[in-house]
């Protein structure tokens, strides 16, 4: 099987975020930088798939900054074959439609029988950019999958939907796929296979070479919201604060009597 | 402006969050038609228009299908703006629509301002207002964002869409989660545990504090996924759907997800270390703390 896997570098959730100069991003200065959670089990599922199907190959792409590497040979070294760097130093200015077709103009004519991306990025959350390459390469596109097996020559796939309900689909290959979080238990790369990532190719390829559209639409302001209301904020020693807790709890609920 | 809404419909029913897409129509004082690939049973008697696609013929979830059905019904309706919830259905719609339609896509959309949509980016730790370049934009709407609308009396005016596309999956049925030993909703208090706690130890002091205020302990989608709390503990869109007297949120950063299944608490209680992470905009009282440190204490002063 011949899988293509996209993954993006993402700041830490959990950072202090600020907003750029430019007004229309956050600050990329001091964070820490990460593989999209999401990602992770698309590559996890590559890899897991590869190890099924004998003779498979599994090509890693990222768009991104030099910076982005990083999470590439991370990527490399969970067990993908190869990986494609696409430079983009404007990455974070892209909406979906032109990472969807960078995507979509790689892989248009490598035959690949597998797609896996995340259903969203952590940072920018649109949850487009997969299904649009399935739209852009014609290939039938599942989204938020939580369930991967091999069925056949085709895939039994199951999607999460809302209050604890999945949605089982199957469909044959090639196909394109997304990935929810659960999806599987995204391995961590042993110092071996971080070794044996050193020699594994890894292309760089300029953005240029690939974008052949206009994005259709641009963020105009970035902003911190405002705080809609909020409560009381408490500060300060643990045992202090526990007891103004119990204050409060005996005297705003009934939870304590 | 013209929206076209559409609607969901899963097991034979149309689901309410279709009056939020109203409410976001209503709000922006745009005219409104609704598309549903459903039943007449499941349209509201109320005096809208409706592009009504049958669910028997062309399956509940058939998105290559789904997506030339809503074309049909752009071509006829000419709408603006094409709205969808930001859910399972309408998530997985929206960008085949779009690319369909040749048309820009803004999702988890929580305000329009001035004709320009706004967005959140990381988590809802910021937020982005966008311009938009194409004569048409899909847009899903962030659950709980815009007040659903009540319908104008009357009987709606139907007409059918019909498409001629083959389906590229099989569909084969619904999987219900099993139930659940442990019903969440039934409880006066619940502490719920997230990421913050740290590590799968941790999850005991969380079930401790629960037991020592008579209640239940959950936990955030991250702990379920790690498996450090079965899944019948979950809290938020895709797990249980929580109103307890108190919630007691450790070491939760408050995603939107988590947020939609607890915000009806009637008192909410946020441990974090973090100041500004979004659940503090739901909690009552926001202790700034290590969970590992003060729940221990606060468990013990409990008696």
């Amino acid at each position: 099987m011949n899988i293509l896997v996209c993954i993006k570098q993402v700041p830490d959730m959990e950072a202090k975020f600020a907003v750029a100069a430019n007004g229309v991003w956050y600050d990329p200065t001091d964070l820490a930088w990460r593989m999209n959670e999401y990602d992770e089990y698309g590559v996890e599922q590559a890899v897991q798939l590869k190890e099924q199907v004998a003779g498979s190959d599994v090509t890693v792409l990222c768009i991104g900054t030099d910076k982005a590497k990083e999470i590439m040979k991370k990527a490399l070294a969970m067990g993908c074959d190869r990986g494609v760097h696409v430079a983009d130093d404007e990455v974070f200015s892209r909406e979906p439609y032109e990472i969807a077709a960078i995507i979509a103009e790689f892989a248009r004519d490598k035959g690949f029988d597998l797609v896996i991306t995340g259903m969203q990025s952590q940072d920018r959350g649109s949850a487009q950019v997969g299904l649009l390459v399935a739209e852009m390469l014609d290939l039938p596109g599942i989204s938020t999958v939580v369930g991967c097996s091999l069925d056949g020559d085709g895939l039994a796939l199951s999607r999460e939907l809302e209050g604890g309900v999945r949605a089982k689909v199957r469909v044959n290959l090639p196909a394109l796929f997304t990935c929810q979080l659960g999806l599987n238990k995204p391995r961590y790369p042993t110092l071996p296979n971080i070794m044996k990532a050193k020699k594994k190719e890894l292309i760089t390829i300029a953005v240029a070479d690939l974008l052949k559209v206009a994005g259709r639409q641009a963020t105009t302001a970035l902003f911190v919201p405002q705080k809609k209301g909020g409560g009381l904020v408490l500060e300060g020693d643990p045992a202090e604060l526990a007891d103004k807790l119990i204050g409060i709890l005996k005297e705003k609920t009934t939870v304590l009597s | 402006m013209k929206c076209l809404l559409i609607g969901e419909y899963r097991q034979g029913e149309m689901l309410s969050s279709v009056y939020e897409l109203f409410g976001f129509a209503a709000g922006i004082g745009a005219e409104a038609a609704l598309f549903l690939v459903g039943s007449e049973a499941a349209v509201p008697a109320a005096d809208i228009g409706v592009y009504l696609a049958d669910a028997e013929r062309y399956g509940e979830y058939q998105p290559q299908v789904h997506q030339r059905l809503i074309a049909a019904a752009v071509e006829r309706y000419q709408p603006d703006l094409i709205v969808f919830s930001h859910s399972s259905y309408g998530w997985d719609m929206a960008p085949r629509v779009a690319y369909r339609l040749g048309a820009a896509q803004v999702s988890e959309v929580v305000d329009f301002v001035d004709g320009e949509p706004v967005a959140p980016v990381c988590n809802g730790k910021l937020r982005r207002r966008i311009a938009l370049k194409t004569a048409r934009t899909v847009l899903t709407l962030q659950a709980g964002a815009f007040s659903a609308a009540t319908l104008p009396a009357g009987s709606p005016n139907i007409e059918a869409v019909e498409a001629d596309e083959q389906p590229r999956i099989i569909f084969e049925g619904y999987e219900q989660a099993p139930a659940a030993d442990v019903d969440l909703s039934k409880a006066e208090v619940i502490v719920s545990a997230g990421r913050g706690i740290g590590k799968p130890d941790n999850v005991a002091m969380i079930a401790e504090l629960a037991k020592k205020l008579g209640g239940e302990y959950g936990a955030s989608r991250p702990v379920v996924d790690a498996e450090w709390v079965a899944h019948e503990r979950q809290v938020g869109t895709t797990g249980q759907t929580v109103s307890p007297k108190l919630y007691v949120a450790c070491g939760i950063s408050g995603a939107i997800q988590h947020l939609a299944g607890m915000k009806k608490s009637e008192f909410v209680v946020a441990v974090n270390t973090d100041k500004d992470a979004p659940i503090g905009e739901v909690a009552d009282v926001l202790v700034v703390a290590d969970v590992t440190q003060f729940i221990p204490v606060l468990s013990e002063k409990l008696g």
